[in-house]
């Protein structure tokens, strides 16, 4: 395989394995910070126990999510060295700024609220963790920043053959931003919340600390219903937003190949063949296109042929049409997911406006537990979609995949980077699950013995050796 | 007046200072642990004494290389690239370090806790010794073409020149955490810090001594700031010496802020050697990139210029105050995080 190829293998698995982690923090902080406030203000020490229960969980997302952040501000110079070269002068400039506004927050804030419990008072325990909660979203618009003028450059100018930046404003007030932005941070709410009902639903079905959870399972059961919705709609405002800015990825999308038709039915099904560049064995839903993309019942969507021609008298010759398959269906499961997220998140609300939250099907307690892998489906799928369907592009119109990797790396050395970054993500993932689960099982009234200190025979006789 | 290129050359340099010196400690406490710490609650003591710290330490160097990237895109390009498999050891080492932190103590089982604690060491070793190598590599010469490219082979990376660079920051490092060590801890540890700091300072002179030495002969940089690198190494021997006489007189701040300070000359005197220039071509001078030749326009260095220089003062505000939340020293006795 060439060094495209392979940097474009190693940049898809690390970014989607770096979020996994990226939405639990965003999500989890929000939720420890709003359970330490209600601690703060009614002083119930059970509150305190949920913001160190689900703290200690949190920690060690966090830190996988970090560790593996490193890497992403790394392999742009890396592996894309030309692409940093192009647009350095715009994209370094959002980076830069995570660093320094968003990543010094966190790391200080999170040191503060581990270490502090009995150092700080507890106003400024729980602003450190709010400080911690906006940080991390700090981060996300951002890093979102970057990715958006990847979306859909703006406020630049091409100067000596590369990008340079002439309007910031154009570029924290982009269109993509600011329709991306809220969509990708209600997701990362809503994995959080789903995170903590599905696992609050498990220890309910086994009797566990009931009380506990059933506090937990309500406070990001709201949550997780107001994000989840929020997203859908923010995702609306995605999608038309998509159809005027990069109408290929839309048509890819829907695998879409010649002209809607007026108005524009909905495919929910189809079978796609880019070999022959068309779509055969549609289930269609009428007039829902339309709606997607204009939010109302009529209007055509072009299609993909049409478009490739149209790309073609605008950049000269080449394949425009991204991997079409990928693109239709990485869509579909996300949209699938975030319905059911809907759908589980009312029900979870009915329960608790009926108040028979005391005694929860046990049904539905079960499919909340596996609710908690809907949101990181649906968000793996969302940025599939998302990167998958801007090939050829790594930035829209101006620069393609191809042109961006770095032409002094050998496919030998980035074979073996995506090897050696593959292996320790496998390891760390593996612990990780393995760690949560000790802490599940362990719940939040046992948790503090884990380095077993009595088997350390210093422990016993030396320790005034030290004081 | 600093011309917005110098001006970001200089604050780059600041975050590496700035990053060596801070992050120099904990590398210092990670690689402790192995030999310092007689037992696990020595170690545990050794790992919560820098456990509110390193994450925001490890931040400098985020920040270094994001604003790498910002302003001078072609030095962050082709110093990335060209350096590609020792970033990915570095990588590994930083990955494995961080998560290490967390996890060694989540198991009570010895071979659990002995994995994560081979992995502080390494993570704890290999990072600086990596990033001496890349730096000191930087003044020797590097095989960069008329496109900025590099196309470095192994010895134009790893080399007498490069090793010894990366021996004395590692050691720089050990020491430095060294002196932290006896200004978190108490008793036993703390005295056995400062005799083993002492003690490694005659392999440490040796080592920065060969450096300076090799830096006249195999580099230009000499010749090209001569008066102002003089002055570095003397400042460098006064605080080098001065380290030593606060160490043997106990006054553990102190001699911490000297080796510090070796610490922070050690990597200005690259920085300054290197200036204008950010990387040295060895097949042509003309091919150098240099402050001017590496950066972003005009445009974009003014609006990070505003935007670090408003947040920069908040930054540093928070951290200095989260070192004065954790000034006590740390106990075994009290609960401890890690």
């Amino acid at each position: 395989m060439d060094t495209v190829m392979l940097s474009r293998i190693q940049f898809a698995s690390t970014t989607i394995f770096h979020y996994f982690f990226v939405p639990v923090s965003i999500g989890l902080a929000l939720l420890i910070a709003i359970m330490e406030t209600m601690y703060v203000r009614k002083g119930n020490e059970e509150y305190k126990k949920m913001a160190q229960f689900w703290g200690k969980l949190f920690l060690i997302n966090f830190a996988v999510g970090v560790v593996t952040g490193i890497l992403q501000e790394f392999q742009f110079g890396m592996n894309w060295s030309d692409y940093s070269r192009f647009v350095g002068d715009v994209f370094g400039a959002p980076l830069a700024v995570e660093a320094l506004a968003a990543f010094f927050l966190e790391s200080t804030f999170i040191g503060i609220w581990i270490f502090g419990w009995d150092k700080v008072s507890k106003r400024v325990h729980l602003m450190s963790i709010w400080l911690v909660a906006f940080g991390t979203m700090l981060s996300a618009f951002w890093i979102l920043a970057a990715n958006s003028f990847m979306q859909h450059p703006v406020g630049f100018a091409i100067n000596n053959g590369r990008a340079e930046m002439n309007d910031f404003f154009a570029l924290i007030t982009n269109g993509q931003l600011l329709v991306e932005f809220p969509h990708t941070v209600l997701a990362a709410y809503a994995t959080g919340a789903f995170l903590v009902t599905g696992i609050s639903a498990y220890k309910i079905l086994k009797k566990q600390d009931v009380s506990f959870f059933k506090k937990s399972f309500q406070i990001a059961a709201i949550v997780g219903i107001i994000s989840s919705i929020g997203v859908a709609v923010a995702g609306h405002a995605q999608a038309q937003y998509l159809v005027e800015t990069q109408p290929m990825k839309m048509a890819a999308s829907e695998g879409l190949w010649g002209k809607s038709g007026d108005p524009a039915p909905w495919t929910v099904w189809a079978n796609i063949d880019p070999e022959k560049q068309e779509s055969t064995g549609e289930f269609q839903i009428p007039y829902m296109l339309s709606f997607l993309s204009y939010s109302k019942f009529s209007g055509e969507v072009k299609g993909m042929l049409e478009l490739q021609a149209e790309y073609e008298q605008a950049y000269g010759p080449g394949d425009y049409i991204p991997p079409v398959r990928t693109t239709f269906w990485s869509f579909r499961i996300m949209v699938l997911a975030g319905t059911l997220m809907i759908v589980l998140g009312m029900y979870a609300m009915y329960l608790m406006w009926r108040k028979k939250m005391d005694r929860p099907n046990t049904w539905f307690m079960r499919f909340m537990l596996w609710g908690i892998l809907l949101p990181p489906i649906a968000n793996t799928a969302g940025w599939v979609m998302t990167e998958f369907g801007r090939q050829p592009w790594t930035v829209f119109g101006l620069m393609t995949t191809e042109d961006s990797v770095s032409p002094n790396i050998t496919s030998g050395q980035v074979l073996f980077s995506v090897i050696s970054f593959t292996t320790i993500y496998a390891i760390l993932g593996l612990v990780m699950i393995g760690l949560f689960m000790k802490v599940i099982k362990k719940g939040p009234y046992e948790m503090d013995n884990d380095h077993g200190d009595s088997h350390d025979p210093y422990n016993e006789e030396g320790s005034d050796v030290i004081s | 007046m600093l011309s917005l290129n110098e001006l970001w050359f200089v604050l780059i340099a600041v975050l590496f200072i700035g990053f060596f010196f801070l992050e120099g400690f904990d590398f210092g406490v990670g690689m402790e642990t192995q030999f310092l710490a007689k037992n696990d609650t020595e170690r545990r003591v050794l790992i919560n004494s820098i456990g509110p710290f390193w994450d925001a330490n490890e931040v400098w160097l985020l920040t270094g290389a994001g604003a790498m990237f910002a302003a001078f895109p072609e030095w962050y390009a082709t110093l990335f690239s060209g350096f590609y498999i020792p970033f990915v050891f570095a990588l590994l080492a930083l990955i494995a370090r961080g998560v290490a932190f967390e996890f060694r103590g989540k198991r009570d089982s010895v071979a659990w806790k002995r994995t994560w604690d081979a992995c502080i060491f390494i993570g704890s070793f290999l990072p600086p010794f990596l990033l001496a190598v890349v730096f000191a590599s930087f003044i020797k010469g590097l095989p960069i073409d008329a496109d900025k490219q590099m196309y470095a082979g192994f010895t134009d990376i790893v080399n007498v020149y490069t090793v010894v660079a990366g021996l004395t920051v590692v050691l720089l490092c050990l020491v430095h955490g060294l002196m932290f060590t006896t200004l978190r801890t108490v008793g036993d540890l703390q005295a056995r810090a400062r005799k083993m700091a002492q003690r490694l300072l005659w392999p440490l002179a040796a080592l920065l001594l060969a450096f300076v030495v090799m830096t006249y002969y195999m580099t230009d940089i000499f010749e090209q700031r001569g008066t102002v690198l003089m002055i570095i190494v003397a400042l460098g021997i006064i605080a080098f010496v001065l380290s030593g006489y606060f160490m043997t007189k106990k006054k553990d701040g102190y001699a911490f802020g000297m080796t510090g300070a070796v610490m922070a000359l050690s990597v200005t005197s690259i920085f300054v050697g290197l200036f204008p220039r950010v990387m040295i071509s060895s097949i042509d001078q003309a091919f150098n990139l240099t402050i001017t030749n590496a950066a972003s326009g005009h445009y974009s260095l003014k609006v990070m210029t505003i935007v670090a220089l408003t947040i920069l003062p908040f930054v540093l505000g928070y951290q200095i105050w989260s070192y004065f939340v954790f000034h006590k020293r740390v106990h075994e006795k009290e609960h401890l995080e890690y």
